[in-house]
């Protein structure tokens, strides 16, 4: 699904992923720790193809496709979906109305029947409700005022909305109680299957032990320093990142 | 807040023109004034439309005075000076009896109409809106008068209420913006040709939206609309006006008057979308927009709300205005003006508190992309009976690259010391962070450009009529086209 070759990036003059490299298949959950500092959130903004970070060498392909040569919003299409750490707000836009838009604009490049307005309100209701969402919180425009687990709430709906084949979360745990993780879990959870596939990059083990993964890597100093199975990620929380990277 | 990074200062700087798709000319045969302005070419204008002796007097007098006025220079706006001996002051598409019907108008003018979104032909029309279509100096239709009549609303053009209603209009014309109020003021009560006239007699509630569509064709013409609303008693009127000009490498002068009177508990909601052309990517072409509208709160309780979405003009210099004489008279002027490329836009409004308890408000969005200049330019004034006024200002700029300029500049004189004034003014720039969190959604650039700059003057498309909010996000969304990427 996701083949990293060799990834070299920089990020304001500063050499940041110094030669990732990383093979995802179908259905597999993959997890990417590592010390803060370690390029963990800039993997997730090359992958996405934020325009300030800037690939110096090395190659992406997601499904087949070559991912850095597309624009960020071609590399929804294609199928990769990051959610924020730091979810945006977006003033004066209805959250609906910015869901909408997504979702019609990612159908719409993928050559699929734009939603219309009562079908596409029946889907986010359903999915919302999974999640906890209240409609109210869907009139509010994006992220305004919302708490931290009402975001990453709200990052889960729009990855589900958007169907991706491979979903990078970044931190996805932070700033929610275990309440509000475990819903989020669960959503994502809810996404799992034999045709999608997941990196999740975190800090803690916390969080894996709701999204179990398959593969578990230590990214250091811009490269992958160790990689495992899930047994890596209770070995880093027992014994500290310096232990092996 | 974020500062731009040199990727979108660099995108910024490949603004492209924004695509204008309203340029196109109508082919029809017209009948115009030679080139210049004396008092021949008042005679001209009157005896074309029939005009009565008083008006024509009216006219002549008005242009004594223009000719002792100056050109206003105090406003942000730089412009090659307009040469009015060089502009043919009337222009009519050429039919030889006025049309009695929509089967009777010139077939390219409904066919310029229907390019331009606004259907005339009946059964394609607007369902609740009647429309008055002003093309150059003439109107050539008014729909749903009939339904209008039965109400008892009068909606005509103004050549036609000179003569089927003048006591009206001889007891309100220039009696909120006085002949004299300022240069362009009184150049178009020297040369005005058409407009709307609107008369909603006491306790009715108009049954349907207003609107003037407003059409300059003819090359080297300017146009001077003179529109006059009257809100009798306890009444009720929405109004819309849309504007639009073919894209022409000549700068055009349009200097409308506007004129609102709303009597006791009575209330008028007058919206504009303007969208005349803009000049292109070097600031070649466009229209010179100097704009006098002024309403008038004359009764207890009346009401009057500006809205106004400003995306076109080379040159826009217009301040919509209350005056609140009534006693709890309530003023409002909500306010979007965008600005791309080389256009400059001065604008804002004026409130002065007469009135005991009266109240207005102001909510100005300004945004600025590529080179160009976006003013606010407001006055609060309360005077000394004017006690428990109250305003509340708020100016938000938004500023797309660092090559434009947006500026706020707000008076406020207050006569009263029981007055509360507030003032808010807020300044920013579209983030990357934004703009990347929607790219990373499936938008593309100018998808989420659009959307956020739609969010941001949410408050004034909200105060639109709900059939043209809608056509003013597209059109907001459409003049920002490629500012980014």
């Amino acid at each position: 699904m996701l083949q990293i070759s060799d990834l070299h990036a920089r990020y304001d003059g500063k050499d940041i992923l110094t030669g990732v490299s990383l093979s995802i298949k179908p259905g597999e959950v993959h997890a990417i720790m590592g010390p803060n500092g370690a390029g963990k959130s800039t993997l997730g903004y090359v992958l996405s193809g934020r325009p300030q970070y800037e690939v110096t060498s090395g190659q992406v392909q997601l499904a087949g496709q070559d991912l850095l040569a597309l624009e960020p919003e071609q590399r929804v299409a294609a199928g990769l979906f990051l959610a924020f750490q730091y979810p945006v707000e977006i003033p004066g836009v209805s959250t609906m109305n910015f869901l909408r838009t997504a979702v019609n604009a990612v159908r719409k490049a993928r050559g699929q029947a734009e939603h219309d307005a009562p079908s596409f309100l029946r889907l986010v209701r359903e999915k919302a409700k999974a999640l906890g969402i209240s409609e109210e919180m869907l009139k509010r425009p994006l992220n305004v005022g919302f708490s931290g687990g009402e975001k990453k709430r709200m990052e889960t709906l729009q990855m589900l909305l958007l169907e991706p084949k491979l979903a990078v979360l970044d931190e996805t745990d932070s700033g929610l109680d275990i309440d509000a993780l475990k819903v989020v879990a669960q959503g994502v959870n809810s996404l799992r299957g034999s045709e999608r596939s997941l990196l999740v990059i975190t800090h803690y083990q916390r969080l894996l032990d709701y999204i179990k993964p398959d593969f578990v890597h230590v990214l250091s100093a811009g490269r992958i320093v160790k990689s495992g199975g899930p047994e890596l990620a209770l070995e880093l929380e027992a014994k500290g990142y310096s232990h092996v990277a | 807040m974020p500062g731009a990074d040199p990727h979108t200062i660099r995108t910024v700087a490949a603004l492209g023109e924004a695509r204008y798709p309203h340029g196109f000319e109508t082919a029809i045969e017209s009948d115009s004034a030679p080139k210049g302005l004396g008092e021949d070419t008042i005679r001209f204008i009157s005896a074309k439309k029939n005009e009565p002796d008083w008006l024509l007097q009216w006219r002549l007098s008005a242009f004594k005075l223009w000719q002792g006025l100056r050109e206003p220079n105090w406003a942000k706006l730089n412009y090659t000076p307009v040469d009015y001996q060089d502009i043919s002051y009337y222009s009519a598409p050429k039919q030889k009896t006025a049309p009695k019907s929509l089967d009777e108008v010139d077939p390219e003018l409904l066919k310029t109409y229907e390019k331009l979104g606004i259907p005339l032909s009946e059964q394609k029309l607007l369902a609740g809106v009647a429309v008055d279509a002003v093309f150059d100096s003439v109107s050539v239709v008014t729909t749903f008068r009939e339904e209008l009549k039965k109400a008892g609303v009068i909606f005509c053009s103004i050549s036609e209420a000179v003569r089927e209603h003048p006591e009206l209009v001889q007891k309100y014309l220039g009696s909120v913006v006085p002949v004299a109020d300022n240069f362009f003021a009184a150049l178009n009560c020297a040369v005005f040709t058409d407009g709307s006239f609107v008369y909603v007699p006491p306790g009715v509630r108009c049954p349907m939206e207003l609107s003037t569509y407003f059409r300059i064709n003819a090359k080297n013409t300017g146009q001077f609309e003179r529109t006059l609303i009257i809100a009798d008693k306890g009444s009720y009127v929405s109004y819309l006006e849309g504007c639009t000009a073919p894209q022409r490498d000549e700068n055009q002068l349009h200097a409308a008057v506007v004129e609102l009177i709303a009597l006791e508990d009575a209330e008028i909601k007058y919206s504009t979308v303007q969208n005349w052309y803009p000049g292109d990517k070097d600031g070649k072409g466009g229209i010179y927009n100097f704009v006098t509208k002024r309403g008038a709160c004359r009764g207890a309780r009346s009401k009057i709300s500006w809205t106004q979405v400003e995306t076109g003009s080379a040159i826009t210099w217009k301040y919509p205005s209350c005056i609140l004489q009534g006693e709890g008279s309530v003023g409002e002027f909500y306010s979007v003006a965008l600005t791309t490329n080389h256009q400059q836009a001065d604008t804002g409004t004026k409130m002065i508190h007469i009135g005991k308890n009266s109240r207005s408000t102001i909510i100005s969005k300004g945004i600025s992309a590529g080179q160009s200049q976006n003013t606010y330019r407001g006055l609060v004034r309360v005077l000394p009976r004017a006690d428990g006024a109250q305003n509340y200002t708020r100016c938000d700029s938004l500023l797309l690259g660092d090559r434009c300029g947006a500026h706020t500049v707000p008076y406020i004189e207050s006569k009263n010391p029981t007055a509360r004034l507030e003032h808010e003014a807020t300044a920013s720039k579209v983030s990357d962070d934004q703009l990347f969190y929607c790219r990373a959604r499936g938008l593309d650039e100018d998808e989420a450009v659009g959307l956020i700059i739609n969010g941001f003057c949410r408050e004034v498309l909200q105060a639109l009529p709900m059939e043209f909010a809608v056509e003013a996000q597209k059109l907001i969304a459409l003049s920002l086209e490629g500012s980014v990427g």
